[in-house]
């Protein structure tokens, strides 16, 4: 028997899944019915045990493309069940296979809607997967350190400079073709995908860790510079902010998701956490520009306050349709735009990719 | 509005539910709604459901004539069915509409006839790049003749213009072609038939999309043919949302499927066909139903997200983020709904009454119903549905196909009917094996591996009739949780036989009454629990939590 206990003392018991030890982390849901190989390797889940509300995950296997970053990178999972039995023609392997092998902890066969309306309604809450009794068990649960204390950041983001081109990583000193742009992108939590989208654009992305120095930043000669997603709460991240904000006006700036929140503190705004976030591949987000809706991939705890942004600097552009929430700005005398949502898609709709091309030609606009 | 007509074989009572919900939601938005329709029986001939009601034959001329009459502002065809769809294109031709000043709502009738017309359809794909079939337009016996000699067969025949693909099929040889398509020819309204190169066994993928005039577009959802291509997908065992796709692969066909929705300019709803390659990345785009279609009311009822609805209100001008999520109350009706359950749709064919119409399914749609089961997984929610045909088998237990001789057995499970199902699960039955009932159906793997999940516990059902009574009651309890009903499970452990151990037979028959596990019953809310719901509806599952809750009394 294995065990998912929530820090407001709830207990649901299920079966083993994936690795078998304690796991520990902030529990969320996610509603895509798709793309479980995507979100457990994706960054911004560290630190978070992922519940998915789809209850069949693993049907199409896992496969050797579609991860996200190098390692699983949430702290746990909870499905209903768990596909032994995949078919798709690229599956290599089980669900439940990697989850072992990479020590991923997870537990199937509970009630995935009975937790996700109990995270609806009561928010986001710490929570712990084990086989221990729960009575025992749930020390250790109150002992941990939460969330929103815990750095996230340093621990995902690269420990050293890589460069990532048209067929993937290569050597930073030695680009392997002609490129039409140079990205620096300073690592938060990078998803594959974001990279793969810019080489299909024709930029040479160079991959920096979080905390690199604007002057150093520069010291790259880039096109523009992108932050990028992440996990944890924006506003423990003042030196990335610091970046941001010395690089304001200095080059093109483009962020997505926790980019967006580091580009919005950088010019004075402020974040607050969402009860449950969005998690999922349907969110619709409307452009007040054109007033067109697109559905995104949304992967976020955290907001921007909108009131909390300086008017004349910076300019709400896009408003989520369901609940308000501020999905994208823009500082026009800084040349900075950001997107509080997943145009890299992988998972969930490819809809938004046209602001790539935007990035890229603003980029562009930016070249001496 | 012009109704859905007669119920017949290949249209069903959908366009009936599609044009009950359209009248409704035009009321809503301060419109008067008047009704033609030729068929009484209906739920939207209901004295509340339109403002005025006109039951006359569905022609040209009794429609001129209520036009003429009533002298509507607008005429909103796509709601029902085919039969509307012609009716306003016929109305259109004559210059009836013209005449009287009526506008047409919803998509324009350009954009409908680049949907339908097969080599406009084909024209426009590779305009935007996007990968259709080779195939051949035919408009004459002579070009008939011309590519007999050309083309690859088996190829599949589809004359345009007609309902649930009447006058299609597949052909095998030169003779099959020519005969099928000089059928096909007369049948079609326009004497036109598409000969096209056969995807058999090919994954089929369909894509639910709405657009609005201002171009949002968004998907309800997809849904995956148990049946590989050659089956009318009328005729095609179908689940929700698809299960055997990456999202990768489940994106791009979406992003396909808006990118066509765009390119033809429907306002409304829209759904798309596609043919996925089990082994790669290919797909070919088969074809679009440029209306609210059969499809369509599968979908609402399969994700909560009322298609025509929506489609009616779209037509009236409004866009999908000012058309309020009815279910939730709080969301609006520009998102994708996400769903926490699993969905399997059959279809209800009428061999039962018609004893010796030939059961074979092709490209030519055959049933006259359908049942739709919902559950959180793909085993319950077949047996659910199973359950729903109301016909002999209430199980995987299935006499006629239990008898075939392995040839027989060979046969039926490579060549569709309505029996299939129980061929597949026979073949499994039998020891063959998933890979080689894979070989002989392209049935994807996922699906037999699920039956043979089932399988396995009807044959540990049966083997316990020999063992002990001690394990019964977890066997029970196993059982039922899988999906299999109280009758059958009694039935497999034999409670009725004679031959058996009384003190067995009471010890599992009391078991089963006192069924450990019991239902309860969760929402179809749209949002998979992400948002309250205001008018959710429910199915039963066995789960921990339930979500109904108690009406007080009074």
């Amino acid at each position: 028997m294995r065990y998912l206990l929530l820090s407001d003392g709830t207990v649901y018991s299920g079966a083993p899944l994936g690795a078998d030890a304690d796991a520990i982390g902030e529990v969320v849901f996610n509603t895509g019915m798709t793309g479980y190989q995507e979100v457990l390797s994706d960054p911004s889940y560290a630190g978070q045990i992922v519940l998915f509300t789809y209850p069949l995950i693993g049907n199409y296997g896992i496969n050797a493309d579609d991860f996200e970053s190098a390692r699983l990178q949430a702290a746990g999972v909870v499905v209903k069940e768990a596909c032994d039995a995949p078919s798709n023609w690229r599956s290599t392997r089980l669900l439940h296979d990697l989850l072992k092998e990479r020590g991923l902890v997870g537990i199937q066969g509970v009630d995935t809607r009975a937790i996700t309306k109990r995270i609806r309604s009561g928010g986001v809450a710490m929570g712990m997967i084990t086989d221990r009794n729960p009575e025992d068990a749930f020390g250790d649960l109150r002992a941990a350190r939460t969330y929103d204390e815990t750095d996230f950041v340093e621990r995902v983001t690269t420990k050293s400079p890589y460069a990532w081109g048209y067929a993937g990583f290569e050597r930073i000193d030695e680009p392997m073709a002609e490129y039409r742009r140079r990205l620096v992108v300073l690592d938060c939590g990078l998803k594959y995908n974001i990279l793969r989208r810019f080489a299909a654009l024709g930029c040479r992305s160079i991959v920096l860790p979080a905390t690199t120095p604007a002057d150093e930043v520069l010291g790259w000669e880039p096109d523009g510079v992108l932050f990028s997603p992440g996990p944890g709460d924006p506003a423990r991240l003042p030196t990335i902010v610091q970046t941001a904000r010395d690089l304001l006006g200095k080059t093109p700036i483009f962020g997505i998701c926790l980019g967006n929140q580091i580009l919005c503190q950088a010019l004075g705004g402020r974040t607050f956490k969402l009860k449950f976030g969005h998690r999922g591949a349907n969110h619709p987000v409307q452009d007040l520009r054109t007033g067109k809706v697109t559905i995104t991939s949304q992967n976020h705890g955290y907001a921007v306050d909108p009131s909390s942004l300086p008017s004349g600097l910076a300019e709400v552009t896009q408003l989520n349709v369901n609940d308000g929430t501020v999905e994208g700005i823009r500082a026009k005398d800084f040349d900075a735009t950001s997107i509080q949502y997943h145009p890299e898609a992988a998972p969930g709709p490819w809809d938004s990719r046209p602001y790539f091309a935007e990035f890229v030609e603003k980029m562009g606009a930016g070249r001496r | 509005m012009i109704g859905s007509g007669p119920i017949v074989i290949g249209q069903a009572a959908e366009f009936d539910y599609a044009g009950t919900q359209a009248c409704k939601s035009l009321k809503e938005e301060g419109h008067e709604v008047v009704l033609i329709n030729s068929n009484p029986a209906t739920i939207m001939t209901d004295w509340n459901v339109a403002d005025a009601l006109y039951i006359e034959p569905l022609t040209p001329e009794f429609c001129e004539r209520v036009i003429a009459r009533e002298r509507p502002d607008a005429v909103l065809p796509t709601l029902g069915g085919q039969t509307g769809l012609n009716l306003a294109t016929e109305l259109a031709d004559r210059g009836v509409l013209e005449t009287y000043g009526v506008r047409l709502l919803g998509t324009p009738l350009s954009a409908i006839r680049k949907a339908e017309d097969r080599e406009e359809f084909r024209d426009l794909m590779r305009q935007i790049k996007e990968p259709v079939p080779e195939s051949w337009i035919i408009e004459s016996e002579a070009q008939l003749e011309a590519v007999l000699e050309v083309v690859p067969y088996p190829c599949i025949i589809r004359p345009a213009y007609t309902l649930g693909g009447t006058g299609g099929g597949i052909a095998n040889t030169r003779e099959e072609l020519w005969e099928t398509g000089r059928k096909g020819l007369k049948l079609s309204m326009r004497s036109q038939l598409m000969v096209e190169r056969s995807l058999l066994g090919w994954k089929e993928v369909e894509y639910e999309v709405m657009r609005d005039s201002a171009g949002n577009c968004i998907t309800v959802c997809n849904m995956e043919n148990l049946d590989p291509m050659g089956v009318h997908t009328g005729d095609s065992i179908v689940v929700a949302p698809s299960q055997t796709l990456s999202d990768i692969e489940y994106h791009m066909l979406r992003t396909a499927s808006l990118k066509i929705i765009q390119a033809l300019g429907i306002e409304g709803g829209c759904n798309v066909q596609l043919a996925v390659n089990p082994d790669s990345f290919d797909y070919y785009v088969i074809e679009v139903n440029p209306r609210v279609s059969r499809s369509s009311a599968l979908a609402s009822k399969a994700t909560g997200y009322p298609i025509a609805r929506v489609a009616a209100k779209i037509a009236v001008g409004r866009t999908l983020d000012q058309i309020d999520n009815q279910v939730t109350g709080t969301t609006k009706a520009c998102f994708e709904p996400a769903l926490d359950y699993c969905v399997v749709k059959i279809p209800r064919w009428p061999f039962d009454k018609f004893a010796t119409g030939d059961r074979n399914l092709f490209t030519q749609m055959k049933a006259t119903g359908e049942v739709m089961a919902i559950d959180r997984t793909f085993e319950s929610a077949l047996m659910k549905a199973i359950r729903g045909l109301e016909v002999r088998s209430k199980d995987l237990r299935h006499p006629k196909t239990q008898a075939f001789t392995d040839e027989e057995l060979r046969h039926a499970i490579g060549k569709p009917t309505d029996e299939r199902l129980w061929a597949l699960v026979e073949g499994l039955r039998r020891g063959w094996g998933v890979d080689e009932v894979n070989r002989l159906s392209r049935v994807d793997r996922w699906f037999l591996r699920k039956l043979a999940k089932l399988l396995a516990v009807e044959e540990r059902l049966l083997a316990a009739r020999t063992g002990s009574s001690e394990a019964v009651d977890a066997l029970v309890s196993e059982a039922f949780l899988i999906g299999f009903p109280s009758v059958s499970i009694g039935a497999l452990l034999g409670i009725d036989d004679d031959r058996l151990d009384p003190g067995f037979r009471a010890a599992a028959k009391g078991a089963i009454e006192a069924q450990k596990v019991l239902p309860v019953f969760k929402m179809v809310d749209t949002c998979a629990g992400e948002f309250e719901s205001a008018t959710p509806y429910y199915y039963g599952t066995f789960e921990d939590e339930d979500d109904a809750f108690a009406v007080a009394s009074s």
